[in-house]
């Protein structure tokens, strides 16, 4: 199926009104963005239904947008069904204070870990999830570092771990950093 | 003053390195509280010679029997995520050759063929037979060491050495294509660092003539060795419904029977003209799914790659510039991209968010098949033997690296 066929059925299925989510079916990765309380729902539906048979959840990410008005937490999920061979992107958005997903661990079970990493580096809770503990990052690391504006610590059990601001700064007023090949 | 004898040493330590009261520790998945009659927790690791890098696993177990088990990752973290979002799209290929760092070519081929999908371009025939080959020679060689180490973990040392004799010439090739053995910086954004040097196909069809006969003497012998099956065939079962339960990919999932591979079923950079099979396991020992399925299939794969790699120098175009499609700054609009690959280790994958005309990706986020494999890890191990825990780590053929990233 095409990503266009994909995103009018879960519409179909839901009863989605126009402005309740968004969808583009032209992107590269064709995606829908639907309201967090729909997420669980539309994911057993994504897998149990025949014609998607999505059948793996292939990776989850977290994106962070401190500048949206409310400040929101991004929750991609891609997935993908090995016997129909046909991909689908879905978005989730929840806002950062207190942000928390049902997990959807009980519909893919790879889904365990790839929550516990976005829980350990945005800090999304994912309520009903069976272990949801840090997973890159010692139990006792201050914050969670992919959100944007999170900021180094100086010291972490008196070990220095500031980083330099030097890459940022050439790359950001446009310099090459010295990789690459015109460098 | 000190007791005669003594050294003055107090046994306190010059320097305290860590704060006395650490807030509560979770580092531990079972608590002692809750253990049954007779069993213990038992830590393996992360200093383990068979735990392929630095993983720690947490057992519970009773006797020899390993009731469960916990991984514990995060030792070799080192923030590629974040880094990522400090430096330009060019500047972040090397990193990614220090995520699988076994098998380097893969991780940066799929990075650079990411930022290709996000800028719209592509490359010419030239590039894309090279990257064929390289990417084969690089599943070649890191199936080798997953099959030599495999072997030491069982307790077969032959075929390491050979193993990593015949492993050694195809880092000497990398070397002279691009100076580097391990970590290359070689795919780029559209396009490669270094056109081939010449004499450099020849040299490589000669190796893969001399590599075909010992690669058939290794499979004689380890592959149908009686310890061998015995120690691996009916140990570590993932079932279909379970790989794909838990999103296996590459060589993990094709031990379990299921018939998947992206060059095939999604293919990149021409792989649908070129003539190969894909190798699924057919389990002539045992029940589908083993450590020995998956440990074949790289085997199996190591003669496929040959073949690719033999299609690709045959049809490779003589003439081309690699730096032909390779552009001057890398500004993606808008937008964001997914793009899979089939790396050694399976299907890795980047995703990447662009903000409008910036020289810094917004989030790049890479998807590792080794973290996906490893989090099935407590459900193959329940039930098994402690021994067996080194057979089916190896078996699952991870590198931390790019676990931990």
């Amino acid at each position: 199926m095409t990503g266009a066929a994909i995103i009018e059925r879960i519409v179909a299925r839901f009863g989605l009104k126009e402005g309740s989510f968004e969808s583009d079916a032209e992107a590269k990765d064709p995606w829908i963005r639907l309201p967090w309380d729909q997420l669980l729902a539309a994911a057993e539906f994504l897998k149990g239904d025949g014609d998607l048979a999505f059948d793996t959840l292939h990776c989850v990410s977290g994106v962070d947008w401190p500048g949206d008005d409310p400040p929101a937490i991004e929750v991609v999920y891609h997935l993908t069904s090995l016997t129909k061979k046909h991909w689908i992107v879905l978005k989730v958005r929840v806002e950062r204070a207190g942000a928390s997903l049902p997990t959807l661990e009980t519909v893919w079970k790879a889904a365990n870990w790839h929550e516990r990493e976005v829980y350990d580096l945005f800090g999304v809770r994912f309520e009903g999830h069976s272990d949801l503990r840090r997973i890159l990052l010692p139990s006792d690391w201050p914050g969670h570092p992919l959100l944007r504006d999170w900021e180094w610590p100086e010291t972490w059990h008196k070990i220095p771990v500031k980083a330099g601001r030097q890459m940022t700064d050439r790359a950001e007023s446009g310099q090459m950093t010295g990789v690459g090949p015109f460098d | 003053m000190d007791k005669p004898g003594s050294t003055g040493f107090d046994g306190a330590p010059a320097v305290t390195l860590y704060d006395e009261d650490l807030p509560p520790d979770n580092s531990y998945a079972f608590s002692p509280e809750e253990l049954g009659e007779d069993e213990m927790i038992l830590n393996m690791g992360p200093q383990h010679p068979s735990t392929h890098g630095v993983l720690r696993v947490e057992l519970k177990t009773d006797g020899e029997i390993v009731k469960d088990s916990r991984p514990h990752i995060g030792y070799l973290h080192r923030n590629f995520e974040k880094h990522a979002e400090n430096i330009d799209y060019q500047g972040v290929i090397p990193f990614t050759d220090r995520m699988d760092y076994v098998g380097s070519m893969g991780n940066s081929l799929a990075y650079a063929l990411t930022v290709e999908k996000l800028l719209g371009i592509g490359v010419g025939e030239r590039v894309a037979g090279i990257r064929v080959i390289t990417a084969e020679l690089q599943r070649i060689a890191s199936h080798l060491l997953a099959m030599g180490t495999y072997g030491m973990d069982i307790g077969a040392f032959t075929p390491f050495l050979l193993c990593f004799q015949q492993r050694e010439r195809i880092l000497d090739l990398f070397e002279w294509l691009c100076g580097a053995r391990l970590l290359y910086n070689y795919n780029w954004v559209g396009g490669v660092s270094h056109d081939l040097p010449e004499g450099w196909t020849d040299k490589t069809r000669k190796f893969l003539d001399e590599f075909v006969p010992v690669l058939d003497e290794v499979d004689k012998l380890l592959s149908h060795n009686k310890i061998f099956i015995r120690r691996t065939a009916d140990i570590g079962i993932i079932t279909p419904e379970m790989a794909k339960d838990y999103a296996l990919s590459g060589p993990n999932l094709r031990g379990s029977g299921i018939d998947w591979d992206l060059r095939r079923d999604d293919p990149y950079l021409g792989y649908e003209n070129y003539d190969f099979n894909v190798v699924v396991a057919d389990s002539p020992h045992g029940p589908v799914g083993s450590c020995w399925d998956r440990y074949f299939v790289r085997v199996r794969e190591m003669y496929e790659s040959v073949k690719i790699v033999r299609q690709a120098l045959d049809r490779l175009p003589a003439e081309g510039d690699v730096h032909e499609n390779v552009p001057r700054f890398v500004r993606p609009l808008a937008g964001e991209a997914y793009c899979r690959s089939e790396a050694p280790r399976g299907e890795l994958a980047f995703y990447i968010v662009a903000e409008n005309k910036k020289p810094i990706p917004y989030r790049v986020k890479g998807r590792s098949p080794c973290f996906v494999a490893l989090g099935l890890f407590h459900e193959i191990t329940r039930g098994e033997m402690i021994a067996d825990i080194i057979a089916i780590i190896g078996s699952l053929d991870i590198v931390l690296g790019e676990i931990d990233r």
